[in-house]
């Protein structure tokens, strides 16, 4: 299109006989954009924080105690224990069809022992999965407890940071050895550092994990403490443990919907109210930005109206010689969104500028990272699109609906 | 180059029925403010022929300038009859009169209208830009204008560089840039000093003479005077 280019000349010419005025404006679009594209990135970073430090426990975790019953069932009287072994949890594994992983959890406190220094550590049996659903990783150079460990009831151990760091110092713990309640077992890995919010037997990094059989011939110990579990997809949770209690209730006998027999913390119903709360959380400081920008937008429609007043005898004389209304009102809106583009872009580069600063500045666990995601910046662009349009619009149509000849008059 | 093929659908040759390029018949125009109603026009007959040179005089307050805008289709009469080389023009909307405008009708105001940020060669390419003319037809059809009213030179001046009798020049070329029908001029030489009326009244000549049907609105008898016909205007009337 041949216009386009004396268009943009012209827009370019207004706005800058209008200095100051298109500074004021331009700086409260600025304010908005940047208000809108922060405050959701922060939001976004504080939850992905939020979900980090519940991850710390575990990803999408149910944690079950096996424990007291309280309704009478079939002629059992409650109160009565249930106790579990490592072949209700294998029952467990082969009957549900919800599961997707399952490890017992044998724990106790024992006597940790390297050369002459002596401590007491909370120690568990685990299986292979409970790592993965934990969020036990192993930092580099170690590993976490295998398959064969298990299967072989090997004395091999991983600790928590902070128990290591305890225990060996500035030492490498990897391929040491140290004793528990007497017996040797070899260090196969130290947990990588992890922020955990969280706990229920003591915080991660102050433990030490070993395999659920080597547990067993170790302590003698026979019935398991707590077994965890994920189920196939988060929102399947809730049936999984239903699956998990009616599994139970019909091998120990007790009433399926019996609360006390097994007690349950499932952290996804953290996660969703997490969620939630995120949500609203977002919409108001969504809210609040884009009412800053209406504010911007406002300025930018005033600006426009003084544009379009100032050059009535102009917009007038290109009327008397041919223009259209159409391409006066394509002038106008052009030169509304020019202000808004440039303010927008602004605002979003102050923001990125924000973005990268944060972590640069160790900000991070106070706040969280936040993050100037696609999703937000389509938010913030397609919110100032709209609000550059509409506020470009009623200066526009005014232009193009005055009388020729009484523009060219004024 | 030939800008009659270029612009318009009927060309030069083919004038109305009556060969008039300008047919009004019995047109008025009321203005009523709700309170009052001002009949400015009161049933105006006017034929202007192809390669005509015809003068409008009157008194100021005679409905000499709503006769301006009707004719210039900047304004649509109340009443009657208009047609523009023989095409109906009351009734037309917004968009088709200022293509009307743009391409049937060129301009000459008293105080020039020239854009006073752009340059002379800008305002004279501005029509054409309308006009939807490719770049490089607008350049050439610009610098051929500027030459024949002589500001070649001038081209790439702001208006305010310029004095009132080349500012009144670049008007016309800007009114020239379509190939009008008609010149439309209202007191073309209001705002000039008496030797720069003289040169556009010389140029007026020159360009009647080389075929452009004139229309000037004045109250100056000398320039009525060269005009091939003098209509005079009162109270709304032709006289």
């Amino acid at each position: 299109m041949p216009i386009l280019p004396s268009f943009l000349r012209q827009a370019f010419r207004d706005l800058s006989s209008q200095k100051l005025r298109t500074t004021l404006t331009l700086f409260g679009l600025v304010w908005g954009t940047a208000a809108v594209s922060l405050l959701l990135a922060f939001g976004n970073g504080l939850h992905t924080q939020l979900v980090k430090n519940t991850a710390g426990l575990g990803n999408g975790i149910v944690i079950t105690w096996p424990s007291l019953t309280s309704i009478p069932f079939e002629g059992l009287g409650k109160g009565r224990r249930i106790l579990l072994t490592e072949r209700d949890v294998d029952l467990l594994k082969k009957r549900s069809t919800l599961i997707d992983a399952i490890s017992a959890e044998f724990s106790e406190t024992l006597r940790l022992q390297n050369g002459s220094q002596v401590r007491a550590a909370g120690v568990s049996g685990v299986d292979v999965p409970f790592g993965e659903m934990r969020n036990l990783i192993a930092r580099e150079g170690g590993r976490f407890l295998n398959p064969l460990d298990v299967m072989n009831r090997r004395r091999v151990l991983f600790l928590g940071n902070e128990l290591a760091e305890n225990v060996f110092g500035e030492e490498e713990p990897v391929g040491r050895t140290v004793k528990l309640n007497g017996s040797p077992f070899l260090v196969v890995g130290v947990m990588k550092k992890k922020i955990q919010e969280s706990n229920y037997s003591g915080p991660d990094r102050r433990r030490a994990y070993i395999p659920e059989t080597t547990f067993r011939a170790l302590t003698g110990q026979e019935y398991v403490d707590q077994f965890i579990y994920t189920a196939r997809s988060v929102d399947q949770t809730e049936a999984a443990t239903a699956e998990v209690a009616s599994i139970l209730a019909a091998k120990h006998r007790f009433d399926p919907g019996d609360e006390e027999a097994l007690q349950v913390w499932d952290t996804t119903g953290m996660m969703q109210f997490m969620n939630n709360f995120m949500l609203i959380f977002n919409l108001f400081l969504g809210t609040v930005g884009s009412l800053t920008l209406v504010v911007g937008g406002i300025g930018v429609s005033n600006i426009m109206n003084v544009v379009v007043e100032e050059r009535t005898r102009e917009i007038g004389i290109k009327m008397a010689i041919g223009a259209r209304g159409r391409s006066v009102l394509g002038g106008i809106m052009l030169e509304t969104l020019i202000i808004t583009a440039a303010g927008g872009l602004l605002g979003i580069g102050i923001t990125a500028g924000i973005c990268a600063l944060v972590p640069a500045a160790g900000l991070t666990d106070f706040v969280g990272d936040p993050k100037l995601t696609s999703g937000v910046a389509a938010v913030t662009i397609g919110l100032l699109g709209a609000i550059g349009m509409l506020a470009g619009w009623f200066p526009a149509r005014a232009a193009a609906r005055l009388d020729p000849v009484v523009a060219m008059k004024s | 180059m030939n800008l009659k093929r270029m612009f318009k659908q009927n060309g030069n040759g083919t004038a109305g029925a009556n060969g008039a390029v300008i047919h009004m018949n019995d047109i008025t125009k009321i203005y009523d403010t709700g309170k009052i109603k001002v009949e400015a026009l009161r049933g105006i007959d006017l034929a202007v022929k192809q390669g005509e040179f015809v003068a409008i005089v009157g008194p100021s307050g005679s409905g000499k300038s709503t006769l301006m805008n009707l004719i210039g289709c900047l304004d649509t009469p109340t009443g009657g009859d208009y047609r523009l080389r023989g095409e109906q023009v009351s009734g037309l909307g917004r968009d088709q009169l200022a293509d009307i405008r743009n391409r049937r009708i060129g301009f000459v105001f008293q105080n020039f209208n020239l854009l006073p940020q752009i340059s002379a060669f800008e305002n004279v390419e501005m029509p054409l830009l309308f006009g939807g003319v490719s770049r490089k037809r607008r350049r050439a059809r610009v610098t051929e204008l500027m030459e024949k009213v002589n500001l070649a030179d001038r081209m790439h001046h702001k208006p305010t560089e310029l004095s009132g009798g080349q500012m009144q020049r670049v008007a016309i070329a800007r009114a020239l840039a379509m190939d009008p029908d008609i010149i439309l001029a209202d007191e073309p030489t209001g705002n000039l000093d008496t030797s720069s009326g003289t040169d556009i009244l010389s140029l007026f000549e020159d360009l009647w003479r080389q075929g452009t049907t004139m229309l000037i609105i004045t109250h100056d008898p000398a320039m009525a005077k060269r005009a091939q016909r003098t209509v005079e205007i009162r109270d709304g009337l032709v006289n």
